[in-house]
């Protein structure tokens, strides 16, 4: 037991079942834990007072927040005085809500009609980010995946193209932005040409690094055995790239996420950018924290999504590790004893 | 006393008459092959010249880094020659095709296609319908023993079985010749006297051709009917054996005057005797002292 409890610690060492059972809860409940502790546990943060009873304090107001100490000057104030006291609750800033109230918040979301008429509803926000995510991610795809594949392929389509992808890829996709709505308008074109252009020249030289890596004894093999030049990047190399293709999409289609944001500011704002902004401006930050958190739940869970499908459509893939929602509600056995 | 290597018994000798007699397959003329590497001008082979008979077996025998890979490459048209040319058939080679089949040390079998995708392969590139080429798949796999595996994918076989589908896949395209780089040279050594048991069973049921590079010189004289000794540095070609063993062969034979002294000849050529004794290396002792083990 001892033995197998150092295995942890040496690197490349084995790690139980067990283990990756409690690591893989932990990973998740931690983060989650340590916000309940800031918002529940009154002495670890708290840096404000929210006010119960103002007593004779002009501005203290119930239920407004204050620094604690002007809270405790004013107290010392109103005792010199020989007045009553005012009370209050140590409370968080109201940028940082309680995990309860994110989840109330995530749930009325759905529930509650937006606060005027003609304001979309969480998930029309999110439904029209994702459409946004989609066809930006669809036409770089349609365009880069190619590229990418003869520009691996062949010496030639990299020489013409690289170079000035690698140039183009340094720029900031956002500073097409203003370019972007003077020629495609204000609304949601220039949002996908912004994701485009954010995906379109790294998806080109990661899909063309991934197609050099292709096991050139393969192609050969498909030489000797009569393949001719388009049968070789029909038959051998678009399949023998397809698994490590697909991988790429789905660290790519992360990257588009991360310029979701930013094209959403692009012209007139949308998607769950707008329903961010709107809610910051009523200073509803329950709502802001519940967008966010459903942000990182779509792109996790469609992450995980096209994982499951990646593993059933490339059967021979060697390595078919369990899925991560297998992995978290799976009982763990007991390791086989050697 | 080591026999001679060059006295066949009658047998042999008649089955060599016959061989001679016919037809030459794969004809290499004063193949020539430089690579020029900072400046300077190495050349790896060196007016190399060959022919395979029909339905001969032909051991291309060379000690590591000889050129020996680089020779078959050539022929397989996946390297050109500097000078020289290779005629198959009388016909010139330009690039790889079909008619020379070709078993890489490295499996090489497609990952993402079944045993049976993976022999229908060529079959499919040469236009054949698929049903035609699902039937004849089939015959090869079950040629090479592997009808049980024939849904599997190569991840899944063992490195003797992923060379037998490498062998069917070559073979069903009937090849002129059939071209094997070291083919069992990442095996086990038990894997490998198996293998090596199997290709003379296909070699004799099936009308092919085979050039066998290989650095084992046991894995020659088992399976060849020539060998062809390449020396080092540049490559030239030393000799070229008619091997004395008879056929059929079995490796209780290994023991036989005629193995032994084409193995011990085969010896001679590619590690030529060094004169002087043995090198030592310049090692200390380091135990105490008594305690010797030899």
């Amino acid at each position: 037991m001892k033995a197998r409890r150092k295995q942890i610690l040496v690197p490349f060492g084995d790690f139980s079942p067990k283990a990756q059972f409690v690591t893989l809860w932990l990973s998740f409940l931690t983060p989650v834990m340590m916000w309940c502790a800031v918002s529940y546990v009154p002495f670890i943060w708290h840096p404000l007072v929210r006010i119960v009873e103002p007593s004779s304090v002009s501005y203290f107001k119930p239920d407004t927040l204050v620094e604690k100490s002007v809270f405790h000057a004013e107290n010392g104030k109103l005792k010199a005085q020989g007045l009553p006291l005012a009370t209050g609750l140590p409370a968080n800033p109201i940028f940082l809500p309680a995990p309860h109230e994110v989840g109330q918040a995530l749930f009325e979301s759905f529930t509650t009609p937006p606060r005027r008429k003609g304001e979309p509803w969480l998930h029309e926000s999110l439904s029209h980010s994702i459409q946004i995510i989609f066809w930006g991610f669809f036409w770089s795809s349609l365009f880069g995946v190619p590229i990418g594949i003869l520009c691996g392929s062949f010496r030639l389509f990299s020489g013409l193209t690289e170079p000035v992808v690698d140039f183009f890829r340094y720029m900031p996709a956002p500073a097409f932005g203003a370019l972007a709505v003077a020629i495609l308008g204000i609304y949601d074109s220039p949002k996908i040409a912004i994701i485009f252009i954010g995906t379109f020249f790294q998806q080109i030289l990661v899909i063309a690094n991934t197609t050099r890596k292709l096991d050139t004894s393969l192609v050969e093999a498909a030489q000797t055995l009569g393949a001719g030049r388009v049968q070789i990047l029909l038959k051998v190399v678009v399949p023998g790239i397809a698994v490590d293709l697909y991988n790429d999409m789905r660290i790519l289609l992360g990257w588009a996420w991360t310029y979701l944001i930013v094209a959403e500011y692009i012209g007139a704002s949308s998607g769950i950018t707008y329903f961010i902004n709107q809610q910051a401006k009523y200073r509803i930050y329950d709502n802001v924290f519940a967008a966010i958190i459903i942000i990182g739940i779509i792109g996790f869970t469609t992450d995980r999504i096209l994982d499951r499908i990646g593993r059933k459509i490339f059967p021979w893939q060697k390595s078919s590790r369990p899925s991560l929602l297998k992995k978290l509600l799976a009982v763990p056995r007991p390791a086989q004893p050697a | 006393m080591i026999a001679d290597y060059k006295s066949p018994d009658p047998a042999v000798a008649a089955r060599f008459a016959k061989l001679r007699e016919r037809p030459v397959i794969l004809d290499v003329r004063g193949v020539t092959k430089t690579f020029a590497s900072e400046g300077l001008e190495h050349t790896t082979l060196d007016r190399i010249s060959l022919q395979v008979h029909r339905r001969e077996f032909l051991c291309v025998l060379g000690a590591s880094g000889c050129g020996k890979s680089t020779l078959i490459r050539i022929i397989a048209g996946l390297d050109t020659p500097t000078s020289g040319e290779v005629l198959l058939d009388g016909k010139q080679v330009d690039g790889p095709g079909p008619d020379r089949g070709m078993v890489f040390q490295s499996y090489t079998l497609f990952p993402w296609l079944t045993v049976k995708k993976n022999v229908m392969f060529g079959l499919l590139m040469s236009g054949m319908g698929s049903t035609a080429a699902e039937a004849q798949a089939r015959e090869w796999t079950s040629l090479v023993g592997l009808s049980r595996f024939e849904n599997s994918y190569p991840h899944q076989l063992s490195g003797g079985m992923k060379q037998r589908v490498a062998i069917a896949r070559a073979l069903a395209n009937r090849p002129r010749i059939l071209l094997m780089d070291e083919p069992f040279g990442a095996l086990d050594a038990q894997t490998r006297a198996q293998m090596q048991a199997y290709l003379l069973d296909i070699w004799r049921n099936v009308d092919v051709t085979i050039l066998f590079i290989t650095h084992d010189l046991d894995e020659a004289v088992y399976l060849s009917d020539r060998i062809l000794v390449l020396g080092t540095n540049p490559s030239r070609v030393a000799e070229l054996i008619d091997n004395p063993v008879p056929r059929p062969r079995d490796r209780s034979q290994f023991i036989s005057p005629p193995f032994l002294a084409t193995y011990h000849r085969l010896g001679e050529l590619i590690h030529p005797p060094q004169s002087g004794p043995h090198e030592r290396l310049p090692m200390a002792r380091l135990t105490h002292v008594g305690d010797d083990v030899e």
